[in-house]
């Protein structure tokens, strides 16, 4: 716990002076090399601006309206039938389509059941083992102008859902 | 098929939002969500600025190159497209290396140089490579080492062990990134046959 803990702390200021000493030690011109790399961020975050919102307001109203709900009621038979807690499913859901909604999902979880518990491990567990793949697919191809996405969706939903079912076996494997 | 699914889930968000009397929800969650898009690409210009400019750095170093040289191997066989020695390769190895660590904020801008050179490597076309996609699927189900958000949220409820989901974690990402791989593998054999037709 504390070697991770002090790991994660320690990474990021490890990695930027190590850039930074290797920079030096090749001769780059660091400062002016970092001014220059850091212009294209500004322009790559004001171009991945349409995609974020035509992505963001179709979601949202998906979930506002309630058909979300609907279609995870309708669901609901099938979930109870091969033992998945109904209670992890939206959160299976959301994580594909939207990563801070599926993060208020998961400690809302964790609060309502308790972090120790199955579906507090389970939630945990999904959170972290997938990425939210319309934001990844939204902003990487987004950002380089791709329109034509080919068959890149369908894998990366089948990669969620594949998380999903492993995420279950897995921590029913370890903790029940 | 984005296109359907973005139609589809408007639509049909429309159409259950006048059943259901939802109609000024939905109004509200229109401009709401389109705003938040706004502001979280903007709250993204602090990170790509900074991580974008030590990449950069990283890049006139030689720093990319000696990674890709490094973990050649394995890269070659998941991205047999890609020339060797091309930088899109240092750019997919540290978007990896950032994703493992759960630094989602830097693994962002790297994944994005990785997709430009990407794009450039393929004509500069509008459509996604084979290359592309399986960047994707890579950055979709991506191993993770440490889960630093959720670690954080268990320890602000109380867990006992806030840790002790590192291991069903890695786990269930090593599990689905070896599927992710195999159905990226069998999406472009299939798409590849169908278009020799």
């Amino acid at each position: 716990m504390s070697f991770i803990n002090s790991f994660s702390i320690w990474f990021i200021p490890f990695l930027i002076g190590f850039i930074l000493l290797y920079g030096t030690v090749k001769k780059v011109s660091t400062y002016e090399a970092f001014v220059e790399g850091g212009k294209e961020g500004f322009s790559l975050a004001v171009s991945m601006i349409p995609y974020l919102v035509g992505m963001l307001v179709s979601i949202s109203v998906f979930r506002a309206s309630g058909a979300l709900d609907l279609l995870l009621d309708f669901g609901k038979p099938f979930f109870d039938f091969i033992h998945v807690p109904g209670e992890v499913v939206p959160l299976g859901l959301m994580r594909t389509i939207s990563g801070s909604g599926a993060l208020g999902i998961t400690s809302d979880l964790i609060a309502s059941n308790g972090p120790d518990s199955f579906i507090g491990r389970l939630a945990s567990t999904i959170q972290g083992s997938t990425d939210t793949t319309f934001y990844v697919l939204t902003v990487y191809f987004g950002a380089v102008g791709i329109r034509k996405m080919g068959y890149a969706l369908k894998v990366g939903l089948l990669a969620d859902l594949i998380g999903f079912i492993a995420s279950i076996i897995v921590v029913t494997i370890v903790f029940s | 098929m984005v296109n359907y699914i973005w139609v589809g889930m408007m639509v049909t968000g429309f159409i259950v939002a006048m059943l259901t009397g939802n109609v000024d929800k939905v109004n509200a969650a229109v401009f709401k969500s389109a705003q938040e898009a706004v502001t979280i690409s903007l709250g993204m210009v602090s990170i790509l600025v900074f991580w974008l400019g030590l990449m950069k750095i990283a890049e006139k170093g030689g720093l990319l190159e000696m990674l890709a040289l490094l973990f050649r191997p394995i890269v070659k066989r998941l991205f047999p497209d890609v020339p060797e020695g091309h930088p899109a390769l240092g750019y997919i190895l540290s978007n990896m290396v950032a994703n493992l660590f759960g630094l989602g904020n830097a693994a962002t801008p790297m994944g994005i140089k990785a997709m430009e050179q990407l794009k450039k490597l393929n004509g500069g076309k509008n459509e996604a490579s084979r290359s592309m996609i399986t960047l994707l699927a890579i950055n979709t189900s991506s191993i993770t080492l440490i889960p630093t958000t959720i670690i954080a949220i268990r320890m602000n409820y109380g867990s006992s062990n806030p840790t002790d989901i590192v291991g069903t974690t890695l786990l269930a990402t090593g599990v689905s990134t070896v599927f992710a791989l195999c159905i990226d593998r069998f999406f472009y054999y299939r798409s590849s046959r169908k278009g020799k037709k």
